[in-house]
């Protein structure tokens, strides 16, 4: 037989997809349907936030914080006002940091089951993506009973909180606690150890240790490589350090270390530790008035700071110069999905264009922050 | 029922145009309602109430609204699209499932065409829909359609194999290709069905046999070709309005071909379960309906569980697992029919 001619076909994969979890634009290079190139191309979603940020005074730029990686609000707050208290040089008193932390936490709780049923789908299980949903909204509603939004709560403030927690809310978490654990196993059972789930994912989109690291990866997608970094123990903030739980890594088990299972699981194992901190939390929330350290007026003195904190997606780190006035002069965001997606060319190669999606899913970005 | 229809209006042709149209009738209504079933299904597996408006009555006009929506769409054909193949693909591929339900018994007296070659007819027939698909992916001239077709047409090449194995083993026991025979063989108690063991080795070829139809329907979890997440909608991403319509009646029809063909192999066709209790030409027309429905309910369950194989998994489970199970399963069913005579 004649040798039959073949050429490279260059894919367009989004911003419209269904699998690029936002507007996301990756340029495939396929041969048939193999991947042998994968750009991607950023900016859809790109809202200038910190071009933003220095039109504004520094209580001003919470809400656009929220905005930056939607999905997990709170962690970016935290990130933020942390950054301003450290160049106010204002402790804030404990209550408020024992709520931050269970907030958070929640927030890491939610995003990941975002993540979990957004994957499942992803891979093709349209079912755990609506179990995962109907978790989710129980936080959700704890966060609207205590400050009234459901998404962006511009809850942290600097110095403080915008409201105290409601009565009830610890009798609630408690409950959503005792709803969720059994869940997470459900979960496993449906999604995380089906046959079908795993092939699909292990060995799939390996990433080294090495090249993480490289990379400066963080969050879940660093750990997924079996490297134990996590910045609430090795530089913490806050009052984490009371806490007692374990940083999950990847173990390899269903394949290689690194791969998209692993990836995943490390998400699902997070959600426990999370419970962990909650549960500790929870029942040693000292008395105290929650806006009681707010100042009055935010102009910190001549200076630069740079204050990182764990997100679900990894390390956010918010970099501020203040030059005495009182807007901040520039706000740098170091988004941990940016960072993250850079990897993306590095794990695609020579996979298939269905592990294409399995890959960008556990990677998991969200495309506000990628953008900013 | 062509005979008797044909007896009735006199005419040959106007005989053979209301025989043809007849399972039209039963295909338009059951799409309707798998559409509703399939909405309501995946709904309460997944906590969700599905629609509950429509129609008042837990949302049963649903289907009928959606149907309405899709006919009032505008007709849209991609300016790059080759016009006569993509208007031709959705028609093709509905002539395909189609076809097949003239050869499908719905009771001893009501099988469109009672051709001895039966089960062959249907295997052909359906055969057709891989061009369509085909077409319909080329004539789009979308790379994401392009590729839906291609892995459509290597999955369903792939999986009709094993399918035609499983159904081959039916064959040798029965000894005949024609479907009404293969019903009248499992006669009597439910017992007497082949999926239960009355020959040996046929709960196997059920399941080589149900596994091999999921895929050819394109069903979860072989529903690569149209793998929203990864193909935005596979061969029909360019499809929208009635033209879509067809192409999604057409997997529905489907699902009840293979859904039938599997009771009338394994599960005793229009027989009752009940030895004589409830049978006769009537009856056995509920009883088939009911057994494909119910084939079709675990279809959409199983849907609504399972993650997506990829697709070298798919061409590995195909070629490695079923086809040689299926081998081995023949030449069991041989060996056993030869030792006992």
């Amino acid at each position: 037989m004649a040798e039959l001619r073949t050429e490279e076909m260059v894919l367009n994969m989004g911003p419209q997809h269904p699998s690029t979890h936002g507007v996301l634009r990756i340029e495939l290079v396929v041969d048939g349907e193999v991947v042998v190139d994968a750009v991607p191309h950023i900016g859809y979603l790109h809202r200038c936030f910190e071009k933003h940020a220095e039109a504004m005074n520094y209580q001003q730029v919470v809400p656009y914080c929220d905005r930056m990686d939607y999905l997990s609000s709170m962690s970016n707050d935290f990130g933020y006002v942390l950054a301003v208290e450290k160049l106010l040089n204002i402790r804030v008193p404990e209550r408020v940091e024992y709520i931050r932390v269970i907030m958070t936490e929640l927030q890491r709780i939610a995003s990941h089951l975002v993540a979990i049923g957004t994957y499942g789908m992803d891979i093709g299980a349209f079912t755990p993506f609506l179990y995962c949903f109907r978790d989710r909204e129980m936080i959700l509603d704890l966060f609207e009973t205590t400050c009234g939004a459901r998404l962006l709560y511009n809850y942290m403030w600097p110095g403080g909180l915008s409201h105290d927690i409601p009565p009830g809310f610890v009798e609630k978490t408690k409950a959503f606690i005792k709803h969720f654990r059994p869940t997470i196993k459900e979960l496993n059972d449906l999604l995380s150890y089906n046959e079908i789930f795993v092939r699909r994912t292990a060995n799939v989109g390996v990433l080294p240790a090495e090249v993480a690291i490289n990379y400066a990866a963080s969050g879940p997608t660093l750990r997924g490589s079996g490297v134990k970094w996590d910045l609430r123990k090795d530089d913490p903030y806050s009052v984490y350090h009371k806490f007692d739980w374990d940083i999950a890594v990847g173990t390899g088990e269903m394949g290689t270390l690194g791969d998209c299972w692993d990836r995943y699981m490390v998400k699902v194992w997070e959600m426990e530790q999370s419970l962990r901190i909650i549960e500790q939390a929870i029942d040693s929330i000292p008395e105290g008035d929650v806006q009681a350290a707010i100042p009055k007026r935010v102009r910190p003195a001549a200076g630069e700071v740079y204050v990182r904190s764990e997100t679900a997606r990894g390390e956010l780190g918010y970099y501020i110069i203040s030059d005495g006035s009182q807007n901040p002069f520039r706000v740098k965001a170091r988004a941990p999905s940016f960072v993250n997606l850079s990897l993306l060319p590095e794990i695609s190669r020579g996979y298939l264009i269905a592990d294409m999606i399995a890959i960008i899913g556990s990677v998991d970005i969200v495309l506000g922050d990628v953008d900013r | 029922m062509h005979n008797f229809i044909t007896y009735y209006l006199g005419s040959g042709l106007l005989g053979s145009v209301v025989s043809s149209l007849l399972p039209f009738v039963w295909v338009m209504t059951y799409a309707l309602v798998a559409i509703y079933l399939e909405l309501k299904v995946s709904a309460h597996m997944q906590d969700r109430l599905g629609p509950m408006r429509t129609g008042r009555w837990h949302g049963w006009a649903q289907p009928l609204a959606d149907v309405t929506k899709l006919m009032q769409k505008e007709d849209t054909i991609p300016a790059a699209a080759d016009k006569a193949l993509y208007v031709l693909a959705p028609v093709l591929v509905f002539v395909g499932s189609y076809a097949a339900y003239a050869a499908i018994p719905f009771s001893p007296a009501y099988i469109g065409s009672n051709i001895n070659l039966g089960i062959f007819y249907i295997i052909a027939v359906s055969a057709i829909v891989v061009l369509g698909i085909l077409m319909a992916g080329w004539a789009s001239n979308n790379k994401w359609s392009l590729l839906g077709a291609m892995r459509t047409a290597a999955q369903l090449v792939s999986y009709e194999i094993p399918s035609s194995l499983a159904v081959l083993a039916v064959v040798m026991v029965v000894g005949s290709f024609n479907l009404n025979d293969v019903c009248a063989a499992q006669s009597g108690w439910f017992w007497n069905w082949f999926v239960f063991g009355k020959f040996p080795f046929l709960f196997i070829t059920f399941i080589i046999y149900f596994t091999a139809s999921l895929a050819e329907t394109n069903r979860a979890p072989f529903d690569i070709p149209e793998a929203e997440s990864e193909l935005v909608a596979g061969y029909h991403t360019e499809y929208s309005g009635m033209r879509f319509a067809v192409f999604f009646l057409a997997e529905y029809a489907n699902m009840f071909t293979v859904a039938a063909v599997a009771s009338v192999l394994f599960f005793g066709g229009w027989n009752s379960p009940f030895g004589t209790f409830m049978s006769g030409p009537i009856w056995g027309v509920f009883w088939l309906i009911s057994k494909g429905m119910a084939l079709v309910f675990v279809q959409m369950w199983l849907r609504w569980t399972l993650p997506r194989f990829r697709v070298d998994q798919l061409m590995y489970l195909s070629w490695k697992i079923l086809t040689p199970f299926a081998l081995f399963n023949i030449f069991a069913v041989g060996l056993w029919m030869v030792l006992r005579g």
